[in-house]
């Protein structure tokens, strides 16, 4: 189907036709308007290139990009694509060089992505070799235009796209900097192949309805259930969302929560862990915001799940297929103890996580369910019909914000 | 091979074929019983490994938390019905120090869904630390080095 042909329903955002988790047209249209077109996508966090001649891989949507420290100390970025005859130039995932050498003909780029040399230029013996004309200087590779925030930084290729703060928003960039407030250090990566389209994955991070109905160990063990405090703020674009629970605050008390649970199959009677460390919580972030989600159109995740801060990159691979890249952060000013709770407390989430496994695999039952719906749509009311920051999590204004981002970069 | 060599040989292999069939035949609460009360039990991907960085896609430091995820899978999580089939081989002692050993074991997982869908959803090594414990070897540090960075939709159950 042709994607200009998909008629949004007329209550907006509160419906989403099943047609836009599959269709192959509005995959490839996503590609080119949302991943190559004027938003915001993260690359590396700065101090991830300390030296000069570091340099990282990753994507812009499909599009293979380099990230790289430049000789001037700054960080630069490029489409991995060589400009003679589309070969990838860097193979590795990452590395550090001081020239960037496309294996298929040599021809050589420096760490901003300009062209350096073209191997037999002059050809040999006044034979063959590129035309009197060829200028080094208009064959370099693709550039990214970058911006920082947070220690974070992103990437785009279109010249439109706002500054990235601006993008962000001052409301949700607040609370991307409550989380990352010391100078980050990795603890560890992993990846996780999911089965279903980018956006299912999208809409799950800023459903705040379900976390504590389908992750029955956040319900259990008390570390988040819409009855604590909490709510979430969505921008007014619906570009960047964040989330957060108060868990220390019951609004309804401790029987009163039980009550509303009960019957609901996420809560389980008489359970208790043996070895209860990973569900203590230190106050780090000077407030008792205890889980926040925060997202940034179209595919950023910043997470903080008590003490456990992770990034989330969500990678399109087709219609059907997401890889989900996580990043495990603590800070150069964490102590040893600090340390060891962050590493325990990430049993929590990641792929074999206690209350996000199952986030791996939700998102592919849809996909399985809506084959044979293209006609039908989903039903988002929770909360309303609008997409304004709300006081409570049993809502899913934020859902809706996405598609508000959404819409009209497709068109819709 | 001398006789003592020939015996711990023949009891690391009766270990880690105990081990694959307990995960295989879903006795999950056992599991636990193959580690030492204080023990550390990890899984991690080769890339994390070679940088040195210590994070755990699961990150136990003692028998109760392997317990306590036992409880977890069986009562609090939800996934689809599957099947891991444990194949662990080349098991190699690294070094013997006083009272213990260290060995590393190579490991692939096929994974079976309800429909019948099968992958290979793991391959890697053990690297373990393994003690004697009333007559019997015990993992004191269990780490499973994955070789992919990348796991196919959730890991669920043990390795």
């Amino acid at each position: 189907m042709d994607q200009h042909t998909l008629t949004w329903p007329k209550e907006g955002n509160s419906r989403v036709p099943y047609r836009v988790f599959a269709d192959e047209e509005i995959y490839r249209a996503e590609l080119d308007k949302l991943f190559l077109g004027p938003t915001w996508q993260f690359l590396v966090m700065d101090n991830e290139l300390p030296n000069p001649g570091d340099y990282k891989t990753t994507f812009l949507g499909e599009t293979p990009i380099i990230v790289t420290r430049g000789e001037d100390g700054q960080i630069h970025a490029m489409v991995n694509r060589c400009a003679h005859r589309g070969n990838l130039v860097c193979l590795k995932r990452q590395g550090n060089d001081s020239l960037l050498t496309c294996v298929y003909h040599s021809w050589s780029y420096d760490l901003e992505g300009n062209l350096k040399s073209v191997a037999f230029r002059r050809g040999i013996a006044g034979k063959g070799g590129m035309p009197d004309d060829f200028r080094l200087e208009d064959h370099g590779l693709r550039k990214l235009r970058t911006d920082h925030f947070a220690g974070l930084v992103f990437g785009t290729l279109s010249d439109e796209t706002q500054p990235l703060s601006e993008y962000i928003g001052n409301m949700v960039g607040e609370r991307v900097g409550r989380v990352l407030y010391g100078k980050p250090k990795i603890l560890g990566t992993t990846s996780q192949i999911l089965h279903n389209n980018w956006k299912l994955y999208l809409e799950n991070v800023r459903d705040t309805y379900h976390a504590s109905l389908l992750h029955t160990f956040f319900t259990t063990f008390r570390v988040a259930r819409l009855t604590n405090g909490g709510g979430v703020l969505i921008a007014e674009n619906g570009r960047a969302h964040a989330s957060y629970t108060r868990t220390k605050d019951e609004t309804v008390g401790r029987e009163g929560s039980d009550k509303l649970y009960a019957g609901i199959q996420s809560q389980r009677e008489g359970l208790h862990l043996e070895d209860t460390r990973l569900l203590q919580n230190v106050s780090e972030f000077g407030d008792d915001i205890t889980v926040q989600i925060l997202s940034v159109f179209p595919n950023f995740v910043l997470q903080q799940v008590n003490n456990s801060i992770a990034l989330r990159l969500v990678l399109p691979k087709g219609p059907d297929k997401t890889e989900l890249q996580w990043t495990f952060l603590g800070f150069e000013e964490d102590d040893a103890a600090l340390r060891e709770l962050r590493l325990l407390q990430s049993n929590l989430v990641g792929p074999a996580g206690y209350v996000s496994m199952e986030d791996g695999a939700v998102g592919g039952f849809v996909q399985r369910a809506i084959v044979g719906g293209n006609d039908e749509t989903s039903l988002i009311e929770m909360g309303g019909h609008g997409h304004t920051s709300e006081e409570t999590r049993t809502t899913e204004a934020s859902i809706r914000g996405f598609w508000q981002a959404y819409r009209p970069l497709m068109g819709y | 091979m001398t006789p003592a060599e020939l015996t711990r040989r023949l009891e690391l292999d009766a270990l880690y074929t105990d081990y694959a069939h307990c995960l295989d035949d879903d006795r999950l609460e056992e599991w636990p019983n193959f580690f030492v009360e204080s023990c550390y039990y990890r899984i991690t991907t080769a890339e994390n490994f070679e940088a040195g960085l210590p994070l755990g896609l699961v990150y136990l430091t003692s028998r109760a938390m392997l317990v306590d995820r036992m409880m977890a899978l069986r009562k609090a999580n939800i996934y689809e019905p599957q099947r891991y089939r444990h194949l662990i081989g080349a098991i190699k002692v690294q070094a013997e120090q006083e009272g213990g050993l260290s060995v590393v074991a190579n490991l692939l997982v096929v994974r079976t869904m309800q429909d019948g869908t099968m992958s290979v959803f793991a391959a890697g090594r053990y690297l373990d630390q393994l003690v004697r414990l009333d007559g019997a070897w015990r993992f004191a540090h269990k780490e499973v080095v994955l070789d992919s960075r990348q796991v196919d939709t959730l890991l669920a159950m043990p390795l």
